[in-house]
Order: C-alpha cells, then structure tokens, then sequence
C-alpha cells in the first residue's frame, strides 16, 4: 500500500510541477528536503538517546510486569471468552504493555504471538473471532504514556514545552479505544462468524 | 505542563533505583538502542519528507487540500494536519516523516503543531497492523475489525481536535 501511495504522491507532484511549469522549482525542493531530513535527524538522536535510555531503566525495574497486574482486570473483562491463565491472555497482556512504554520492537512480536495462540480458540481457521477482532481495535489505539519519538522531534525542531501532548494523547487514545471496543461490542452479533 | 517531563524521568529512575537497576547502565544501554533506531527511521522520513515536499511545491498538495476543504474546515482540523490524517492509518513511518515536515513549518507549539502531535501519539496505524497479524494466521474474514478501527481511528481524532481547541488552545 505505501509502495503505491508514495510512487503516486512523487508521479503527481512531478505532472502538476510540469503543467504549471515549475520543475526548477521542484528541484531545488527534492534536494533541500533531503538536507532537511538529515538536520532533523540529527536534532532527533539526543531526545531518542534520553527516552530509550529512561524507557530502558523502566524495562529493567520490572514496570512491565507493574503495568500488566494493573490492566489485567480490564483485559479479562473486555475477553470473557478466553481463559485469565491463558498464553492467549498472556501474549494480549504483553503486547498491550509494551504498547503503552512505545516499546515498538517488543510489542509486534508478541502481538503476532498473541493472534497465532487465538487462533488455536478459533473453530473456522479463516474466519476471524470475536477476541481476535477487538484485540486488533485496541492495538489501533494504544494508550502511550511516553511517546518518545513524537516528544523527541517536538524537542528537536525547538518545542518550548515537549511534554504538553502527553495528557491529551492519553486522553484521545482513550476516547479511541472506547469508541472500538463499543463499535466491536454492538457488531460482534450481526457480522457474520460465532465466538 | 513542561514540569511533566523531569518528574516522569525521576519516578521511572527512582522506581528502577529501588528494585536493584544499575539505572546507569540500563540508560546507556538504551541510549544505544535510541540512537540506531534514530538511523533505521531516518531514510523514512527522508522518503516522506520528500515526497510531501514535492507535492506541495509542484502545486499538487494546494489542490488535493482545496478539494477537501469544505470537510476539514468545518471540522476545524488545520489543513497542514490533513496529510498526516491521510498518512497515519497506512503508514507509522510515513506519518512520522509527515510530523516532522509538520513541526518544522509552522512551529511545534501552534495549534496545527500540536494536534498533529497528539494525532501521532495516539492512534496506531490500522491498516497495517490488520494486515500483518491476520496475515500472518491465515485469516481471510475478518468481519467487523475494520469498522470499528476506523471508528476508533475517528473518534481519537475527534477527541484530539475537541482538546486543543477547548482546552489548549
């Protein structure tokens, strides 16, 4: 999908710069936007080097473990149908933490973890489940607590206050979430498959 | 709000402190990782940068935001933010390179800086994950998941823009 997007992003800018004549101008652009990438870069190692290093020690502590107790009551009570001391469950509950430390590199595997031992609960092979189908929802929305990249680059391009995007972030991911998990809740009866 | 990010800092390495990390070592492990992962996402944004930066110098980006006008005023969503809203449910890479271009144009701390900010912190890029993690199963109906991301994926942005303008800004 990227592939398409960004070849036809680049195909329609170079027909529109040509109909109205502005290839020069285009091409003073393709090599200072490259140059631009490469300054921001540079502003972004500092912040990235301060929040994986805190987000390290917060690995570390055991603030994983921490944050699952705290979501598990909530996980059992959005997946009635799968069994608290499953891998299934297991799998979820770490996925989802790591989501929430911005923990990308840990999360997508055990996200695919996650799917491949739900998929053993499903009857119908190629038919999603129930569980299935809300896992993905919260995974569209994942409540970051500390959303490094974003603070970094906010930081980089000279932020007089980084931090002011935390709360509302939480805030609107929790409003997202919601809205899905009551969007799945309603259609899980009428679209089609059982469990 | 600026006060947040030193208390948070404190109470993770306070937290680590007392269950026995080496918080030194632990953060110089990370600060590592920070920077590779730093040089795995630039050619990403370099990519994004670019074509973001062609579109609208050619003219083109001016007409597709002129067509959606209409929608995105009467939302109140910034017209430098609809591209990222466009981007963010296909591509987190790509988004991310749309945020910069983002933040270096009109400033981090304006209303489009901001929405744009929270916009990237707070939704996930849907398309994508549906993709892979039934992809990687084998599943091929995967009924009502994609309506209910996307209305996740509105009502977060919905949110967003309802805070900024009533709240921060």
């Amino acid at each position: 999908m990227i592939n398409k997007l960004w070849f036809y992003m680049i195909a329609i800018a170079v027909a529109f710069a040509a109909t109205g004549r502005r290839l020069e101008i285009l091409t003073e652009e393709i090599f200072s936007s490259l140059g631009a990438a490469v300054e921001l870069g540079i502003g972004l190692l500092g912040g990235m080097m301060l929040w994986c290093g805190v987000l390290k020690v917060a690995e570390k502590s055991g603030l994983v473990d921490k944050i699952s107790d705290f979501i598990r009551p909530l996980m059992k009570l959005l997946f009635r149908g799968i069994p608290p001391k499953s891998a299934a469950m297991g799998a979820m509950i770490m996925n989802i933490t790591s989501n929430m430390l911005g923990l990308g590199n840990a999360a997508t595997p055990m996200g695919l973890k996650a799917m491949q031992e739900l998929q053993q609960l499903n009857p119908r092979k190629d038919t999603a489940t129930n569980a299935m189908c809300l896992f993905l929802v919260v995974n569209a929305a994942p409540i970051q607590i500390l959303p490094a990249t974003v603070l970094s680059l906010r930081a980089s391009v000279g932020s007089a206050n980084p931090g002011i995007i935390i709360l509302p972030a939480v805030a609107s991911s929790f409003a997202a979430v919601s809205a899905g998990v009551i969007t799945c809740k309603l259609l899980e009866k009428t679209c089609g498959g059982r469990a | 709000m600026n006060f947040i990010i030193p208390i948070i800092i404190l109470l993770i390495l306070i937290y680590g402190y007392l269950n026995g990390v080496k918080v030194y070592d632990a953060f110089i492990e990370g600060a590592g990782e920070g920077l590779l992962i730093t040089f795995r996402i630039l050619p990403y944004i370099g990519a994004m940068l670019l074509a973001v930066g062609m579109l609208r110098n050619s003219g083109g980006l001016d007409f597709m935001l002129y067509v959606l006008r209409p929608l995105t005023s009467a939302a109140g969503i910034p017209e430098e933010v609809v591209p990222l809203i466009i981007m963010k449910p296909l591509s987190g890479s790509g988004a991310l390179g749309i945020l910069a271009d983002i933040l270096k144009r009109s400033g981090a701390d304006n209303y489009a800086g901001v929405l744009a900010s929270i916009i990237m912190s707070s939704t996930e890029t849907i398309f994508y994950t549906i993709t892979v993690y039934f992809g990687s199963i084998g599943i091929k109906n995967i009924r009502h998941t994609l309506a209910a991301a996307v209305i996740a994926d509105m009502a977060g942005l919905a949110a967003a823009v309802l805070l900024c303008r009533f709240i921060l800004f």
